[in-house]
């Protein structure tokens, strides 16, 4: 697969390592009443969509950004790439 | 019809007439006591043991394509029970021993060959970890013994203990790990089933759920609505996209694993040897192709296909330890959907919607569970209640903190 | 005896004659052929056994859809199972052997299975052999592994190289003949980047089999001409000999080019194959078609023949199938076969056409009808013709050309999961579906059967891509040529045949079809993995069509309803050598050298696998003769005096950035917020599901700069979850990451007189003393008279010890000066073993310990999980099960009786009481002989362990058969006030 990283362009996809649902961004606040409830489905449940995916995938033999890739896991297309810090930003993710 | 030399004699005189379906091609009943979806190795499995162990009747198995046609049609034959983990090595040391009585069993020669598996092991670490996990699979009543290099070499002489870059220091070896002809394991089972009753309905794609006040129904299929007293899932690979149909979120995902075979060869490998260190194990059918294959391509896929760098990182740990299989060649290549749980380990256990039941999160290691999986969910469905070596593949495990995590990767479901 | 069918003309050199043996006998052949081309010409038509019956199996392909002529090619360490005798292109001092057979390639003994074929028919092996049951793995399957397989191998080492490239284009063109080369030359004059790849050693295609005429050119000088321009194109990239192996995912394709296969052996460095990753942005798939067979019974004897390869060994190489030739048709295609014959004066037996409206000739026969048998035992000698009036006729040939018409090639089309569809005018599988994205066809893969309409197919393919990819097409003048359309009477096998081979090779005939279906095997897939049909080396190129037509009759369904099996990669199979590449013995895994690793290398260091690192294990000395000697000594004059050790491997991450505390903060459950600057802290890191990740320590160089260590197996996924933590959960932090772990030459000294020497190194205004610069210290330092230098007071050993780093350049100095200088103090330095015994003796966990599956609690670090801060782990840490009462807990472990071993991997179980799974209670984790102690200890986990320290028990190891007594004491065998680390 080729990976259309935002910044460097199409990278082949062996540069990269994965690590799942892009909403592994979306982690829970510790201080929430229902904390424990919301960090067991963060970490343990998925969607598992057969496909359009977010997802998420580290340039480990590359620049060391974390990329959301927008992926139809039916096909393997792909339609988007973003960097995972933009997408953070995007979700409210802070400090 | 029974099966055996003298009736294929006999039919080889007479000119074969007398050979029969295997299994019929009923129409769907209105209702069964039990809907099994999913016609594969564990789906039919169940089918049978619940007819046959579990005297349950009334009894329909459904599948979308044609049966055999998932992971149990496409994987690399190995069985073993080599598993370090208490949650685990009963439930797989019961599935062997299904194994070896199984031919007999369901009348139907699946060629279950114990030929032996052999784990390679490299450095003192790994041989530490082999050693707490031979003695595991002893305590639990399985096989397991430590193989000198040079008892290795005497068994494979073209293995390369000279010049490898990982230096081969023994083996973990179970004597009773082998493989067995995949396909006749599903029509096995299959005519198993049928012949005990239980209705085998290929092309009935599963669309839906009748759920009323928490209980299910029933499902809705392409061929109508089949009402059930008890449904059980064992659709694998396809679990997530099944159980979304019931509003449930499972602990998995599905991967891609790739496998390849060698065109045919005249005998060289015994048994099945494991490079994991290479990410490359191989075995030898009986028609004389070189099945092997390595890890998952790693990313989440409905596919059934792959791509070529693990194509090629397979072969590479392939050559690494056996420079002698370069003149051979890859024949064809394939891929399955891996049901992948987050902590490696199965599931067998009820849903929180009565009379809904779910077997999966195999990984890639549902073939050699077949009929333990079968008889485990059988008797779960039969009885309410897991049966004693399954009692931990329970869905709360992850809420509650009591993972079964072999290789001690946690909940990313592409590191098991 | 020499090439008796050898005619004139054709594209092989008369004048190069080739010598090669096949079997022991030696033949000539010549420049240009095939090893099947030259053993017909010299009127060899036995190359072969089938799979299962044995029986005798002659060439039935000119290409490399071959599934019968399979030879073993060249001798020793490089020979070649299964290889296809179609697509082996001729060399001087070629040898092969025929292969699945016992005894002479003419009498093979295992030719009795076909007398019992009646009793083998399709499945038979799942009814029986099961009993006894103990029968199947000591009778039945070792006979049935022998007689199986093919060819073999010789299990020597693979002596050839084999290399792999990356190849980047515009247009990939994959098959060189009409369709191809129009395509290419359309692509390659309007100066897009191209890439022609071609399967043959001679590219063209059809063309070199053909007669007819390209303007006023013969087809094979016209493919000259172009693939000579194409050539001379810089844009251009011309693969002969290159198989595309498969279409992977957004346009990458796998291609094997055989640089070496046509030669003896190898030019010097040069590799035997390369695997090309292609990168293409769009393809065009001009893989033409492949004619396939029609069943009747005995269809398989060696001279039976695709029609087309007839006409190829004839028009291209020159050959005869033999002097005598019949040709069974139901389309106009097979009369092609008979003019080109006649024409070179070979005798037509008759042309039999399953047609009444075939066309007719004035040269030959041609018969309505047939045929229903073959006679000839090693060979054909007579196919037998039923006349459409029912008559008989017994035409006398030795060989007979067989044409049920052409399947185009859409194997590639499919390798996507997308589908084909049928097509009636040509009764065949046309590309359909979903094709891979960028993927066209043209030519005879797209159903285009005519050559004027492959050319024009191939020329729009490739100006449609032009356009696509923004570039101006220029036309090219396409030359005049035949045009004619297809016509065909479907027509898959002959009413009544039984023993009628749809697969060749693995000997499935119609009447296993039949059962097949009788038993309920009626899937297509079902059919092939009950029959094995399609399952053979060429995976049913020639026979699936078949296969597939016979199971829609008998289902009374259409051919499209029944539809295809999956195609899958490799296009033709591949060797395993080509796909690892260099990637094997030493070179299998890249090597990573510690900056110490040529001075190590001086001392005679024994060096150990550490993933990818190699690191010293120990460094023995005259007259040490064991392992334990050189390693109980290092310990000793550790402890005694001073070590020194290279932890370069260690990862190292620099953290910097205002928010570097409060990052460090969320990624290890202790507190860091507090960390003074100048001191260091042991972390312990869990992964967001509460087990422990990793451990390490982090130094606080400045508020605003921590360097974080890691375990060397973690340095990498530890480096990731740090990025992941920064970018996806705290993108605005104010932190930046970077791995150092290369960057840093970093050494442990460690010992009582460690700080002494450290003083001979660091420059005079760096204060070392025990006050100025105390345990868990840290600072930048400078060394040797100015050298940059990082110093922390940390200790794995438990000793009095620093860690020093220098940059990497200069790990290679500062371990020669560190001896230099500690020669009065007797400086020993020390390998990974000495490192593992000192910390075992300390009662550090490392690898062994933080295995995964343990948590902080586990490791006797429940305490440090903050409860006043949210970290990676922190919550879901306290679940039920990993708080549970009875949990492990790491102790230490010593042998009640000092001579006893401990091995690492034993099970701990209670001093009486059952030997089982139920009663274990924990196990060793990691062991070693403790020279300062003078018996073995050990580390572990044990339930409830912690309160359980003096208790007597028993460790069992059934897998050694062995078992000890054992006293459960603290970790900390050594120092457990740990008064030496703060001297």
């Amino acid at each position: 697969m080729i990976i259309n990283h935002p910044l460097l362009g199409p990278r082949d996809s062996a540069e990269f390592t994965y690590l799942g649902d892009a909403k592994l961004i979306d982690r829970p606040d510790a201080a929430s009443e229902n904390a424990a409830q919301e960090f067991y489905e963060y970490a343990y449940l998925r969607d598992n969509p057969a496909g359009w995916h977010k997802e998420l995938w580290f340039h480990e033999a590359g620049d060391r950004s974390w990329l959301v890739v927008t992926r139809n896991t039916l096909t393997h297309e792909i339609s988007k790439v973003e960097l995972a810090r933009d997408v953070a930003r995007s979700r409210g993710r802070s400090k | 019809m029974r099966y055996s030399g003298f009736k294929v004699i006999k039919e080889a005189l007479m000119g074969h007439k007398g050979w029969t379906p295997a299994w019929r091609d009923p129409e769907p009943q209105p209702h069964y006591d039990i809907v099994i979806i999913g016609g594969g190795g564990h789906g039919l499995a169940t089918a049978y043991y619940l007819a046959k162990e579990f005297k349950q009747k009334r009894i329909a198995v459904l599948e979308k394509g044609w049966i055999g046609g998932g992971n149990v049609g496409r994987n690399t034959t190995i069985i073993r029970s080599n598993y370090l983990l208490d949650g685990n090595e009963p439930f797989y040391e019961f599935s062997l021993k299904l194994w070896e009585g199984l031919e007999q069993d369901f009348n139907y020669n699946a060629m279950i060959s114990q030929r032996g598996i052999l784990n390679l092991i490299h450095t003192d670490a790994q041989r530490d970890a082999f050693t707490r996990r031979g003695n595991a699979m002893i305590l639990n009543g399985a096989d397991a013994e430590m193989l000198t290099t040079a008892q290795i070499k005497k068994r494979y002489p073209f293995l390369n203990t000279e010049d490898s870059r990982f230096p081969i220091k023994g083996g973990l070896a179970q004597h009773r790990g082998g493989t067995v002809r995949h396909d006749a394991v599903a029509w096995g089972y299959a005519r198993g089933a049928d012949s005990r009753g239980v209705d085998i309905i290929q092309n009935c794609e599963v669309t839906g759920f009748k759920i009323e006040n928490g209980k299910c129904l029933g499902v809705e299929t392409s061929r109508g609505f089949i009402g059930a007293t008890k449904v059980g899932c064992a659709v694998a690979g396809s679990s997530s996209r099944l159980m979304s149909k019931a509003n449930m979120r499972l602990p998995m995902e599905s991967h891609v694993l790739q496998a390849f075979v060698s065109e045919g060869l005249k005998p060289v490998m015994p048994g099945v040897v494991t490079f994991g260190a290479g990410h490359f194990y191989c075995s030898q059918s009986d028609k004389g192709g070189l099945v092997f294959g390595g890890d998952i391509d790693g990313y989440n896929s409905y596919a059934q296909r792959g791509n070529l760098p693990v194509v090629e990182d397979v072969c590479e740990g392939g050559m690494a330890i056996f420079p002698a299989f370069g003149r051979a060649r890859m024949l064809r290549m394939w891929g399955g959907i891996m049901d992948m749980s987050m902590d490696g380990s199965p599931i067998i256990d009820r849903t929180h919607i009565d009379g809904l039941y779910f077997n999966g999160g195999w990984c890639y290691g549902g073939f050699k569970a077949t009929p333990a999986s079968g008889f485990c969910f059988a008797h779960l469905l039969t009885h309410d209640a897991p049966h004693p070596t399954a009692k931990a593949y329970r869905f709360n495990r992850f809420e509650k903190g009591l993972v079964i995590d072999e290789k001690g990767m946690g909940n990313q479901p592409n590191l098991h | 005896m020499s090439q008796v069918n050898r005619l004139n003309g054709g594209q092989v050199n008369a004048d190069q004659p080739l010598k090669f043996k096949f079997d022991g006998k030696s033949f000539t052949g010549q420049q240009g052929d095939t090893l099947a081309s030259a053993l017909l010409a010299n009127g060899v038509r036995l190359m072969g056994r089938s799979f299962k019956y044995h029986r005798p199996r002659g060439v039935l392909t000119a290409g490399s859809e071959e599934p019968n002529a399979l030879v073993e090619l060249r001798t020793g360490a490089r020979q070649e199972p299964n290889t296809r005798a179609t697509t082996i292109e001729l060399f001087d001092g070629l040898t092969a052997k025929s292969q699945n057979r016992l005894g002479p390639l003419q009498f093979d003994l295992l030719a009795i299975n076909d007398r019992f074929s009646n009793f083998l028919t399709a499945g038979f092996y799942y009814k029986t052999f099961m009993w006894p049951a103990a029968f199947w793995e000591k009778i039945y399957e070792p006979i049935i592994r022998h007689a199986a397989g093919l060819g073999s191998l010789s299990l020597q080492e693979d002596p050839d190289v084999y290399d792999k490239g990356f190849l980047h284009c515009d247009l990939l063109v994959i098959g060189a003949g009409p369709a191809g080369l129009a395509a290419a030359l359309t692509a390659g004059r309007s100066g897009a980047q191209v890439i022609l790849a071609d399967e043959d050693f001679r590219m063209g295609g059809r063309l070199n089999s053909e007669t007819f005429v390209l303007g006023d050119q013969s087809g094979a000088d016209w493919a000259d001409s172009v693939i000579a321009e194409l050539a001379s194109l810089s844009n251009v990239r011309v693969m002969p000999r290159t198989t595309i192996i498969g279409a992977f995912d957004h346009g990458i394709y796998g291609a094997v080019e055989r640089i070496s296969d046509h030669k003896i052996v190898p030019d010097a460095g040069k590799p035997r194959q390369i695997l090309w990753r292609i990168y293409t942005k769009r393809t065009v798939l001009a893989a033409g078609a492949i004619e396939r067979p029609i069943a009747f019974e005995n269809n398989d004897r060696p001279g039976i023949m695709l029609a087309s390869a007839i006409r190829t060994y004839a028009n291209r190489f020159a050959v005869a199938a033999d002097q005598r030739i019949a040709i069974f048709t139901n389309n106009d295609d097979g009369h092609r076969t008979a003019q080109d014959l006649h024409a070179k004066g070979i005798k037509i037996s008759a042309v039999v056409d399953v047609r009444p409206d075939a066309p007719r000739s004035m040269d030959y026969e041609v018969l309505n009808g047939e045929v229903v048998d073959t006679k000839g035992r090693l060979g054909l000698t007579f196919a037998e013709v039923r006349l459409a009036d029912g008559t008989m006729r017994a035409l006398e040939c030795g060989a007979l050309g067989v044409s049920g018409g052409w399947n185009p090639n859409v194997h590639m089309t499919c390798h996507q999961r997308g589908r084909p569809t049928w097509n009636d005018a040509l009764a065949a599988f046309v590309p359909g579906g979903v094709l891979p994205p960028g993927m066209t066809v043209a030519g005879a893969a797209n159903g285009d059967m005519s050559t004027a309409g492959a050319l024009k197919g191939g020329a729009a393919a490739a100006s449609s891509v032009l356009k696509d990819l923004g570039l101006t097409a220029k036309t090219i003048k396409l030359p005049q040529t035949e045009d004619t359309p297809v016509a065909i009477k479907p027509f898959w096998y002959v009413e009544g045949c039984s023993r009628a081979w749809l697969d060749q090779q693995n000997d499935v005939t119609v009447k296993d079809v039949k059962l097949s279906h009788q038993e309920g095997f009626r899937s297509v897939e079902h059919l092939k993995r009950y029959t094995t049909l399609g399952m053979a080396t060429d995976q049913g190129k020639t026979s699936n069509m078949g296969g597939l037509a016979i199971m829609a009759e008998l289902a009374g369904k259409t051919i499209p309803e029944v539809g295809t099996t999956i195609f899958r990669p490799p296009y033709t199979p591949t060797s395993i050598g080509v796909l690892a590449g260099r990637h094997r013995g030493q070179e299998f895994h890249p090597k990573r050298l510690t900056p110490s690793h040529k001075w190590a290398q001086e001392q005679g260091a024994v060096f150990v696998e550490v993933g990818n690192w190699l690191r010293a294990q120990w460094f023995p000395r005259a007259g040490e003769t064991t392992w334990r000697e050189s390693v109980d000594r290092e310990v000793l004059a550790t402890r005694k005096s001073v070590g020194v050790c290279d932890v370069t491997t260690l990862g190292k991450v620099d953290v910097q950035g205002a928010d570097a505390a409060a990052f460090l903060n969320k990624i290890y459950c202790n507190a860091f917020a507090k960390l003074e600057v100048g001191k260091t802290r042991y972390g312990l890191m869990l992964r967001e599901d509460g087990i422990a990740k990793d451990d390490g320590t982090a130094a606080r160089l400045a508020e605003d700069h921590f360097v974080v260590t890691t375990t060397t197996a973690n340095a990498l996924p530890v480096y990731r979850h740090m990025e992941f933590v920064r970018q996806c959960l705290f993108p605005d932090m104010d932190v930046q990451l970077i791995s150092t772990t290369e960057a840093w030459a970093q050494y442990a000294i460690a010992g009582p007189n460690s700080r002494a020497l450290l003083q001979k190194i660091v420059d005079p205004d760096t204060e070392i003393s025990n006050e100025a610069f105390p345990f868990m210290g840290c600072a930048n330092i400078t060394v040797c008279g100015g050298l940059r230098a990082r110093l922390f007071r940390i200790s794995f050993s438990g000793e009095l010890a620093y860690e020093i780093a220098v940059p990497t350049a200069y790990g290679d100095a500062l371990i020669r000066k560190i001896m230099e200088v500690g020669t009065e103090f007797d400086v020993t330095p020390y390998g990974t073993e000495a490192l593992g015994v000192m910390r075992i003796e300390k009662g550090h966990a490392a690898g062994n310990e933080l295995n995964g599956t343990t948590t902080a609690q586990n490791l006797g670090m429940g305490r440090m999980v903050s409860k006043t801060k949210d970290s990676i782990g922190s919550k879901l840490s306290e679940r039920e099960g990993l708080n549970a009462a009875g949990d492990l807990r790491q102790v230490g472990i010593k042998p009640v009786n000092p001579a006893d071993a401990v091995p690492a991997g034993a099970h701990l179980m209670n001093a009486d009481g059952p030997v089982d799974a139920a009663h274990d209670q924990g196990y060793v984790t990691s062991a070693c002989f403790s020279p300062n102690l003078g018996h073995a200890i050990a580390l572990g986990f044990l339930k409830n362990g912690d309160t359980r320290l003096g208790e007597v028990m028993r460790i069992v190891s059934p897998l050694n058969d062995y078992a000890t007594t054992v006293e459960i004491v603290s970790a900390h065998f050594i120092d457990p006030q740990g008064e030496r680390l703060r001297a």
